[in-house]
């Protein structure tokens, strides 16, 4: 699929056969406590949810703080981003939404903009600060009729990819859909023409080159929780 | 409260052994012995938790490294990938944190701190360091922590705390922004959680060292040590305490 995960699969092949030439356990047993594991990531997703507080702000800081441009991440090289048509691209609305009527990049941009200059925190430990703008993305979902009391917000991207998040995250006042980096329309690898971006997530929760928006309370694994990582991962 | 109907140190700790309930006490008769069976249990599940921590945080440090020239080697950590590293240590958090507020409730509650870790008296210290240095440093009386130990368990203690806020800030910067904003920004606190981790590593290799050098400290943790009738030794550590106290 990619060289990144290629990389990945091989090596965790390679420690597994390590694994089993030292103890005689075999796939299964790894399996066995993946499963423990991803029930105790469960349990702390619960955890989160509950200490989750829905209006506290995420410091924000000025835009002398910014880093230009943004630091590129994603499960491939920054050369493997396959570029959005933003003329022809639209965004769909599916699932407990009244009005799914598709959106395209200009219409969002006549949408009122909220800016937010905040701290990006990657699970593998950096940060770095930066300028977002766009739609907030509670007005939004207001705007289109969503189900509110819905469970879950789910962001259908280029190439399959899957990301969700709570519905309390995504109606957090700094969780927006950003279509600027430092007042520019957002460049290819970044997420043009849409991605998501909120204080209170990891940054690979925020979903780039958004295709559509589904509101549903039916709960599935994302491209990143299939993978072990945590689903909740709020900060 | 009154100054007068303040009981001595040493009374209140003989009133806390009295109250406390039988299974908690270290001074009942039948668990008089040095380390009781809760307090073992503690202490290997204690090291269970921090071999879980230590050897996950080393997989998590290393996808993304805060000094250039430090990776830490395959074998050394645990989960095979960077997401599995991170699964392993959001579970040891919670033996680590629930097993620590067990311990130090059941430290206070038994007056074993009190009884073992204090007082601490900087001369004390300063004698048992030289001792220390000069190789003299005298074990045949396991039941009576020296200085230098004292300030070590009660430092290590102190640490563990540390790495308890500086984990919670780490895990949820935003959540707890108030708290985190206390110790700085994230690489900072990424900074002084890996200090910490430093530092329990320190402690944990002298108490190692000296655990196998001293043969019989690490038997008395796994089988509860002298009891006090059987100690040639001395006298109980709670008389000894006492007579300190009062002089």
């Amino acid at each position: 699929m990619d060289d990144f995960n290629r990389r990945k699969v091989l090596r965790g092949a390679l420690s597994l056969g390590a694994l089993t030439l030292l103890t005689g356990c075999d796939v299964s047993e790894e399996d066995h406590v993946q499963k423990g594991l991803r029930a105790v990531s469960s349990w702390n997703d619960a955890v989160q949810a509950t200490i989750f507080r829905p209006d506290h702000l995420a410091p924000t800081f000025s835009p002398a703080e910014v880093v230009k441009p943004p630091r590129f991440n994603a499960y491939f090289d920054i050369e493997d981003v396959k570029p959005i048509d933003g003329a022809t691209w639209k965004l769909e609305l599916v699932g407990l939404v009244n009005d799914k009527r598709p959106w395209t990049a200009q219409q969002i941009y006549q949408l009122p903009e909220q800016e937010l200059i905040i701290r990006h925190i990657c699970v593998e430990g950096w940060d770095y600060i930066g300028q977002w703008s766009g739609p907030n993305l509670r007005a939004f979902l207001m705007r289109v009729g969503a189900d509110l009391k819905a469970k879950y917000v789910y962001f259908i991207c280029n190439d399959d990819f899957t990301e969700s998040i709570d519905m309390a995250s995504a109606l957090h006042p700094q969780t927006i859909l950003a279509t600027k980096y430092a007042g520019q329309l957002i460049t290819d690898p970044f997420g043009y023409p849409l991605r998501l971006r909120t204080a209170v997530k990891l940054g690979y929760k925020n979903a780039k080159w958004i295709k559509a928006i589904e509101i549903t309370n039916t709960f599935r694994e994302t491209f990143w929780s299939k993978q072990g990582e945590n689903w909740f991962a709020g900060i | 409260m009154s100054e007068q109907g303040q009981p001595s140190p040493a009374g209140f700790r003989a009133r806390v052994g009295e109250s406390a309930p039988l299974w908690l006490s270290p001074r009942t008769s039948s668990l008089r012995q040095l380390h009781p069976l809760p307090l073992r249990i503690m202490h290997w599940v204690n090291a269970l938790a921090i071999f879980i921590m230590v050897g996950s945080g080393w997989r998590i440090y290393n996808d993304d490294v805060l000094f250039g020239w430090l990776h830490f080697p395959d074998f050394l950590v645990i989960g095979k990938w960077a997401q599995y590293g991170l699964q392993w240590h959001f579970l040891g958090m919670w033996i680590f944190a629930v097993n620590g507020l067990v311990y130090v409730t059941y430290g206070i509650v038994t007056g074993r701190f009190r009884q073992k870790l204090f007082p601490i008296s900087p001369r004390e210290v300063l004698a048992t360091v030289g001792d220390a240095l000069r190789l003299r440093l005298r074990h045949e009386d396991l039941t009576v922590y020296n200085a230098v130990q004292k300030i070590l368990y009660l430092g290590v203690m102190l640490v563990g705390v540390l790495m308890v806020i500086t984990g919670l800030c780490l895990w949820k910067p935003v959540q707890f922004s108030e708290l985190a904003d206390l110790f700085g920004n994230f690489q900072t606190i990424r900074l002084i959680h890996f200090l910490g981790m430093s530092a329990i590593m320190v402690f944990v290799l002298i108490h190692v060292t000296l655990a196998l050098l001293v043969p019989q400290s690490l038997l008395a943790m796994l089988t509860g040590g002298p009891t006090v009738g059987d100690t040639l030794a001395v006298e109980p550590p709670l008389a000894e305490s006492v007579a300190e106290t009062t002089h």
